[in-house]
């Protein structure tokens, strides 16, 4: 349920509207939203969810002003969101600017997290579009004495047929904006035929900007009279520093001073690691400071992280019984018949994010106030961490969202904000913190590290008639409650208690893993390394059985149907934070994109063996449908080629398929990058990697030579696009390496394995 | 006391001579366009053009361009229709955009030398430059366009 609301005489967004701007405010009211307030977690900002607000302007000369609140990390969204807002308002698109919202509850959730801002927002920007074109409507009709329906728009202008009368929707803000906003259940929407924005393909509205070096990332930010620092953190999370010696970083010639940041309270939350600062006029001098440094470290605990003993707690803590977060059926019962069983256990490393803008904020704190400059996927995360670390009302902490040089979830976490504030606050004038590479990749929250152990009993045909799913990785709770082991709801519904197949007697359980680095959101989540395992366990059933991989997923997959969540014994599946009743788990869905990729990538005639092979999984994520087939040549040497993925979605309604397919090609770089080479260790709880020499992220000669991506039509309501297209490819290219080679990987990454 | 040309205007430095260009260009002559990705030349963020060669300028100190012509990606053309950046624009390679400037610049250097590239001598220039968005495919046929477009 959508209500909107004439703001035009008490709304006044930072002095975007002229006077006499009709200003309306699209408010997502209770209702709908929910079932995702529920899964929603930690903050006012996820809770203020209920009140999302979308505002739209048009000024008296004509120019529409739509406010963005989601934050552009390359999916798009600072264009797709305004375009069905102006599709609905029928605006001119070169008449429309765009400005990005600061952090603000009135917004409701600006987490650009999720692949949801399309999904949760969609509604909200057609109801404000649909608002204003009436009232404009209203008042023109008003003015010629005829009646509102006989009215139509076209491109900024009400039209009259019958008398041939037009008005441009300039001249008609000031009536317009006196009159009562339509009720929603009488706004009138276009159909899709009618749609003139939504569904096709613009160019992203930063992109001249982009490629002629102007646009403004949270790393350009300047403020006048700013200081640049540079920060050496403790190498081990909670590290404390022993002992300061910073006469030599002082000597340094623009260095103008060092500060040391207090250390975190647990749990870590969004709080600055600590360690010291060095303070300089530009950010060279800071880093030539920063190596005068002389610090000793006390480690503590986290200082025992070893990776290859690590990854062995995981594979013993899979071995033994978890906590049971989904059951059906009897799994024991069929265990202790004495049929025939395979199991497997695999693993996929840390990763880190390393976004090519590295965190970086501007922060200027004066007289109980902040105001912060930095690329962020949540805002009003910047208002709770920085009021928490300052001691300030979130109210008066103002932050400005720039660009962000990608985000993939790190940019959700704003420690770099807080340790901006921190020093400005104890320098007294504005300062900017960037992050070096070596920062970024040492000081991440890391994509957990995980093993996945499947277990199942044989029966007819190689059809599993019993399976036992277990996983096990530091959880992303560990960053909002020291000590904790076990997998949020969140986590396990990706890709571990939703399994979709027809099995049963099905059991998943989740493992406890301490956590000894900060954990965090990575694009996909916790699909990553579930969809891996399922994907290549299925891939293995289907070689026991001497099946073809894609007649037996569709086999294992049943019927086209609803899936019966109750009866699947997942009656309480988070399903990504929306009702089940809205976004169903969709057999039909699923078996389609798997069938489609596989015709486009010709399945039937693929090559298989000496070195060449074909390779697919499918999976559900973010309330979207996709199917990845990866073909792949092995040399004799090891070297993985990757001629080609076929990438299929079925996201429902797409409002931008140029940015969806984009996004699906980018995502199977990054499946194919993550798989080859990368991988995050810890040695005495320091993180081992550094740059991008040991941190090894896909390179144009790794990338696949051609993404091929279709998305399938559809009227569905619109889901997920910038996760759903990474977790399938990565269990594609082992299935097809497994193809051409025999070698089943069932650990991350290649590089291990004498691959690449 | 350096002096060198950047964007067709003369300038004189007279700090640090080790200064790498990136920071003299961005926090000096406040021209963010050119990127900092990893300050060891590994990801070509930083890319411009030294005397119409592209260089890393994380790597380049300015004690080392007394008397040479910077481009930077805000001075490859007046207008942004140089024709990779028309390429570009075209097909609509940037995702986030952050990487796209060392992009363009590496890719302009390589079409001036080599007008005509095959894919192997695209992959060959462009694989000093990293994209985490994953746009590769489109920056090698906004090359062959951009190459397309001139002949």
């Amino acid at each position: 349920m959508i209500r909107t609301r004439n703001v035009s005489r008490r709304f006044v967004l930072k002095g975007i509207f002229a006077t006499g701007a009709l200003v309306v405010a699209a408010r997502v009211v209770p209702g709908a939203f929910r079932l995702a307030a529920q899964a929603a977690g930690q903050t006012n900002a996820d809770r203020s969810l209920l009140h999302p607000t979308v505002y739209l302007g048009i000024n008296p000369d004509g120019r529409v002003f739509i406010v963005t609140h989601r934050s552009e990390m390359g999916t798009g969204i600072r264009t797709a969101l305004p375009m069905v807002a102006a599709d609905e308002l029928d605006a001119d698109w070169s008449q429309v600017t765009i400005e990005q919202a600061i952090g603000d509850e009135r917004y409701g959730d600006q987490n650009t997290d999720g692949s949801k801002s399309i999904r949760d927002f969609y509604d909200a920007f057609r109801y404000a579009g649909a608002s204003v074109r009436s009232m404009l409507v209203s008042a023109a009709a008003a003015q010629w004495g005829v009646a509102p329906e006989s009215c139509t728009t076209a491109a900024h202008e009400v039209i009259h047929e019958a008398s041939g009368r037009r008005a441009g929707y300039g001249s008609l803000v000031e009536a317009a904006s006196k009159l009562p906003v339509p009720r929603p259940e009488d706004l009138r929407f276009k159909t899709r035929q009618q749609w003139k924005y939504i569904g096709t393909d613009r160019p992203i509205y930063d992109l001249d900007d982009i490629l002629t070096g102007r646009a403004i990332y949270g790393i350009d930010a300047r403020v006048d009279g700013m200081v640049y620092a540079s920060i050496e953190r403790p190498p081990v999370l909670g590290g404390t520093i022993r002992s300061l010696d910073d006469a030599a970083a002082r000597r340094v010639a623009g260095v103008e001073d060092v500060r040391t940041l207090p250390s975190f309270t647990p749990p870590h939350l969004f709080q600055a690691l600590g360690g010291v600062a060095v303070i300089a006029r530009n950010t060279w001098a800071a880093l030539q400071g920063r190596r005068q440094l002389q610090i000793t470290w006390d480690d503590g605990p986290n200082a025992a992280y070893e990776t290859e003993s690590y990854r062995q707690q995981l594979f013993d803590a899979v071995s033994r019984p978890g906590k049971v977060v989904c059951t059906r059926g009897d799994v024991d019962a069929a265990l202790a018949s004495g049929s025939r069983t395979i199991e497997a256990t695999y693993y996929v490393p840390h990763h880190a994010h390393a976004t090519m803008e590295p965190p970086a904020a501007v922060a200027d704190v004066r007289d109980g106030r902040a105001e912060i400059w930095a690329p962020v996927q949540n805002p009003q995360a910047v208002q709770d961490t920085v009021s928490a670390a300052l001691g300030i009302p979130r109210g008066n902490v103002v932050c400005h969202v720039t660009l962000l040089g990608g985000g993939f979830g790190r940019k959700s976490k704003p420690d770099f904000a807080a340790e901006a504030a921190i020093l400005s606050r104890d320098l007294g004038r504005p300062v900017k913190v960037v992050w070096t590479r070596e920062d970024d990749i040492r000081f991440d929250y890391f994509h957990a590290v995980a093993a996945v152990h499947h277990k199942a009993v044989i029966g007819d045909g190689g059809r599993p008639t019993a399976w036992l799913a277990r996983s096990a990785f530091p959880p992303i709770a560990s960053t909002f409650t020291a000590g904790a082991e076990y997998g949020g709801d969140f986590e396990v519904g990706m890709g571990l208690t939703d399994l979709p197949y027809d099995v049963p007697n099905f059991r998943a359980e989740n493992c406890p893993a301490p956590a000894h680095v900060r954990i965090g959101w990575f694009r996909s989540v916790a699909n990553i390394y579930h969809v891996f395992a399922a994907q290549s366990f299925v891939d293995e059933l289907a070689a026991a059985a001497g099946r073809d991989p894609l007649e037996f997923q569709l086999d294992l997959l049943g019927p086209p149907r609803l899936l019966d969540l109750k009866a699947a014994g997942l009656a309480d599946f988070w399903n990504y934070g929306v009702s089940s009743e809205t976004y169903p788990y969709d057999i039909g869905r699923l078996r389609r994109v798997l069938e489609v990729a596989a015709e486009r990538a010709g399945w039937s005639g693929r090559p298989q063996g000496n070195g060449r092979g074909m390779g697919l999984a499918v999976a559900r994520s973010f309330t979207a449908y996709v199917a990845s087939v990866v073909e792949v040549e092995v040399g004799t040497d090891g070297a993985v080629r990757v001629p080609r993925v076929t990438q299929v979605i079925d996201a429902g309604t797409v409002v931008h398929p140029e940015r969806v397919r984009a996004q699906l090609e980018g995502a199977a770089v990054m499946g194919i990058g993550l798989a080859r080479s990368a991988e995050i260790t810890a040695a005495g709880g320091r993180i081992q990697q550094s740059n991008f020499h040991d941190f090894v992220i896909a390179r144009i000669t790794d990338a696949p030579t051609q993404v091929d991506v279709h998305i399938i039509e559809s009227d569905e309501k619109p889901g997920g696009v910038g996760e759903p297209g990474l977790p399938p490819v990565i269990p594609a290219l082992t299935n097809a390496i497994y193809a051409a080679t025999g070698r089943r990987i069932r650990e991350l990454p290649l590089s291990k394995h004498g691959l690449a | 006391m350096v002096t060198l040309n950047v964007n067709g205007t003369d300038r004189t430095f007279d700090g640090d001579p080790d200064m790498p260009l990136l920071w003299y260009l961005r926090d000096e002559l406040a021209l963010t366009g050119t990127k900092y990705g990893c300050g060891l030349g590994l990801c070509g963020a930083c890319t411009v053009h030294v005397d119409g060669e592209a260089v890393r300028a994380c790597q380049t100190p300015l004690s080392a361009l007394a008397g040479r012509r910077v481009v930077t990606i805000e001075g490859l053309s007046a207008d942004g229709t140089h024709p990779v950046q028309r390429a570009w624009r075209e097909l609509n390679v940037a995702q986030c955009g952050y990487c796209q400037a060392g992009q363009i610049m590496q890719a302009a250097a390589l079409l001036a030398k080599t007008p005509s590239p095959d894919d192997e001598a695209i992959d060959a220039a462009m694989a000093g430059n990293l994209c985490r968005c994953g746009t590769y495919q489109r920056i090698r046929a906004a090359i062959r366009a951009a190459a397309g477009g001139r002949s």
